[in-house]
């Protein structure tokens, strides 16, 4: 095509600048439409009601933003050769394999570095805070990753069984007063149905038909949750839920005659750190358990059959697999480890309102497994601590918040649709003994 | 049309060389609307015998294999598979339990391997569901407890034998996607074999193959035949293949059974010379092929294969 539009006039290295133009200019007039009623007005109060503030400028910049992007982008997509192309997946492959092989030593010291970063000495309350969130949102990608990176089946309501897990768990315990070690894992067996029962319908469609009715049931249990007040009390939400405690020992400064708490069973005095130090290590380990278990199903025979029916249903069929069975098992683990964070969600917030259960939510997970590369348990770590870690370093920031995320995932689709560190190891191998018995 | 052309067929379909059926498609239909893609065919297939589905492109061949494996449910007829101790009524089954209990297995005409995963992995998928069994359907094969591991150990070594036919054991860590041409086809055939099959159904395997991998091919189809006793059914274009190796042919033409009996039999079919030589197509016959049908033998083929 460069080739052909090289004879035409007002091009440069055989690259049609008229045709760029043109598509640059397209792509501003969108952005123009957009740009006005987004980011052109904006409602102000002022005295006696509410006002509109014109901002025009901004309208400009975002404009020219995307016309100049735009035809960067179109020019280099037109000088680079297909082999550069190549080129760069494979050194982006390679990366991607050395990352894979760096975290089998690496793991290992991330494992420790987990374990003992409360006790470091820069350690803080704020930290550990954030990196309970973090650890949060790695075992929710962890979850969502068996599904959409190993079954391939794209899930956009995960938030969904998040939701059901946090107010499984919410409910259990506060009306049969059952301790947290028995709600657990309670919540994550009613997620895990709440996967087959909505998996039964929905996971005979493919692809987007699959990615839309997820999506729908996502919002349907949000909108549930928001109107059954009888039983989820609606938007005021829950409160009140039962924190953890630490094998029947409360975190709590003042003691009940005759029993004990934590500090003061074991003879410390209470600090309000104890607790967020335990919670830090109840979600490490829940994320723990969740990356054990599917190291190891991913070497199982339901593992591969995951990943065969995400690279060929129709050959899978041929093989004897069954794909509905198959895909409800990826859809209830996933659900049930989904549960599991929510559980602990649940418990560590004390509250808990349909609110925190929105379609953001199902899409900064997406956006977590896609980002650190579809089937990648390390790839999961790095994009969590950049995502979720990073927003929230950089909270002053929060307008531009969206507009970063958006970015990345833009640009991880247009360079690398398969994820950053998307590279997967054979799960067994022939090993080298065999290759000397080739003919 | 079609009863007037079933009355006169013996009731009892038998295979021409008189080998016990393994495989029975009576009156098998199969419509897409209006259009009759396979049309009142009926043929036995004999067990451990080699036997090709030919015809010109558009005569409903891989239609006729995706009902026997339950990708497409058939209009009218019946399909019923005899292991000896037990009988499947295909039609009736989902597709994968076909593969599944009737132990039916196939290859596309399109390659569907699975890309991203390995050589290995691709076989041990094969395998599947002996290995489910095995794992104590994952619950035990998580805790590690049971005879996963031997289980598995067995699936590897039975690979392997598969990977040795197809000349493939060097590429066994690779990515399946990453192979040849030709070697991807050896694979989609060493997979459905992994999974001890009955009956083999092969969509032209030899499409796309240079002269040498094509007699490769040959000797791998004559060697499971021979050796693992089992049957073939082969949809092929290439002649020379088909009067090589098969031990009976079935020729269709616009879905409709033309031809059926021994190879010596159906080369000198005048109706399946006039389907091959008719009127206005006979420009598209490759030279080889109207030598084939003319009666010469073709070249450096025994006939029989034996
Ligand atoms: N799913 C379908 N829906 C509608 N028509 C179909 C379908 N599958 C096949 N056909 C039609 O049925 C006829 C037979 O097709 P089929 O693929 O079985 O031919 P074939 O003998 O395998 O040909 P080839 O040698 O080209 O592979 C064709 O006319 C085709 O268009
Ligand atoms: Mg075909």
């Amino acid at each position: 095509m460069a080739v052909e539009a090289g004879k035409r006039a007002g091009s440069i290295d055989g690259v049609d600048l008229q045709a760029l133009f043109k598509e640059a200019g397209l792509a501003a007039f969108v952005a123009f439409g957009l740009a006005i009623s987004v980011v052109g007005v904006r409602t102000v109060t002022i005295p006696g009601g509410l006002g509109l503030e014109y901002r025009w400028e901004w309208v400009v910049i975002a404009v020219a933003a995307v016309f100049i992007g735009r035809f960067v982008l179109a020019f280099r997509r037109e000088t680079r050769s297909p082999a550069r192309r190549a080129e760069r997946e494979a050194t982006m492959d390679r990366i991607g394999a050395g990352v894979q092989k760096v975290a089998r030593i690496a793991g290992p010291l991330l494992f420790i570095f987990a374990v003992a970063l409360p006790w470091m000495p820069f350690s803080n309350r704020y930290i550990v805070d954030i990196a309970t969130l973090v650890l949060t949102y790695i075992m929710l990608g962890w979850g969502l990753n068996i599904v959409v990176g190993l079954a391939g089946l794209l899930d956009l309501g995960y938030v969904a069984f998040y939701a059901v897990g946090a107010y499984s768990y919410a409910l259990i315990a506060i009306h049969f007063d059952l301790s947290f070690w028995i709600c657990l894992p309670l919540a994550g067996l009613f997620a895990a149905l709440f996967g087959v029962l909505l998996g039964f319908p929905v996971l005979r469609l493919r692809g987007d038909y699959l990615a839309i009715v997820t999506l729908g049931f996502g919002e349907i249990i949000r909108v549930v949750l928001l109107n059954w007040y009888e039983l989820t009390r609606g938007p005021d939400g829950l409160s009140g839920i039962p924190r953890p405690s630490f094998f029947g020992l409360p975190f709590s400064r003042r003691v009940q005659e005759g029993s004990d708490t934590f500090h003061t069973f074991f003879g410390i005095d209470y600090t309000s750190m104890q607790r967020i130090v335990f919670l830090y290590y109840l979600i490490l380990a829940l994320a723990l358990i969740t990356n054990f278990f599917t190291m190891r199903i991913r070497r199982l025979p339901v593992g591969r059959a995951w990943e065969a029916l995400r690279e060929d249903e129709i050959a899978c069929r041929s093989l004897g697999i069954n794909p509905t069975n198959t895909k409800l098992t990826a859809f209830a683990i996933g659900a049930m480890f989904g549960g599991f964070a929510g559980s602990f969600f649940a418990t560590r917030q004390g509250f808990i309102s349909p609110e925190s259960f929105t379609f953001v939510e199902s899409a900064v997970i997406l956006a977590i497994v896609v980002l650190g590369g579809m089937g990648s348990q390390i790839g999961v770590v790095i994009a969590s601590v950049l995502l979720i870690g990073g927003t929230e370093l950089f909270r002053e920031l929060e307008q531009f918040r969206m507009l970063a995320f958006g970015g990345a995932m833009v640009a991880i689709m247009v360079w690398r649709p398969r994820g950053l560190l998307a590279h997967r190891d054979p799960t067994l191998r022939l090993g080298a003994a065999a290759k000397g018995g080739g003919p | 049309m079609s009863l007037a052309e079933a009355a006169p067929m013996s009731p009892k379909i038998v295979v021409p060389s008189g080998a016990r059926p393994l495989l029975t498609v009576e009156h098998l239909t199969m419509r897409f609307g209006g259009l009759v893609a396979v049309n009142d065919v009926s043929f036995a297939a004999g067990d451990a015998e080699i036997t090709a589905i030919i015809g010109p492109n558009g005569a409903g061949k891989t239609t006729l294999f995706n009902c026997l494996t339950g990708f497409y449910k058939p209009t009218v007829g019946r399909l019923s598979l005899d292991h000896g101790e037990r009988q499947f009524l295909l039609e009736r089954m989902d597709d994968f339990r076909i593969a599944q209990k009737a132990h039916v297995a196939r290859t596309f005409q399109n390659i569907r391997l699975f890309p991203a995963m390995s050589v290995l992995e691709n076989l041990i998928v094969a395998q599947h569901n002996a290995l489910m069994r095995a794992s104590g359907y994952s619950v035990f094969g998580l805790l590690g407890i049971g005879g996963y591991r031997q289980a598995e150990s067995d699936a590897v070594d039975w690979a392997r034998y598969w990977l040795e036919q197809v000349n493939l054991v060097d590429r066994a860590d690779d990515n399946a996607g990453d192979l040849p041409y030709g070697a991807q086809r050896r694979l989609e055939i060493a997979r459905a074999m992994c999974s001890r099959p009955v009956l083999l159904c092969l969509d032209e395997p030899a499409a796309g193959l240079n002269p040498r991998e094509s007699a490769e091919l040959n000797a791998l189809l004559t060697y499971i035949k021979e050796k693992h006793q089992i049957g073939l059914l082969l949809i092929e274009h290439d002649m020379s293949v088909v009067m090589e190796i098969s031990d009976h042919i079935v020729v269709l033409d616009y879905g409709s059974k033309i031809s059926d009996g021994t190879p010596e039999f159906v080369r000198g079919d005048p109706a399946v010379i006039r389907a091959y030589l008719g009127e206005e197509e006979e420009d598209e016959i490759p030279p080889e092929v109207a030598a084939d049908l003319a009666g010469e033998a073709p070249p450096g083929g025994e006939g029989e294969g034996r």
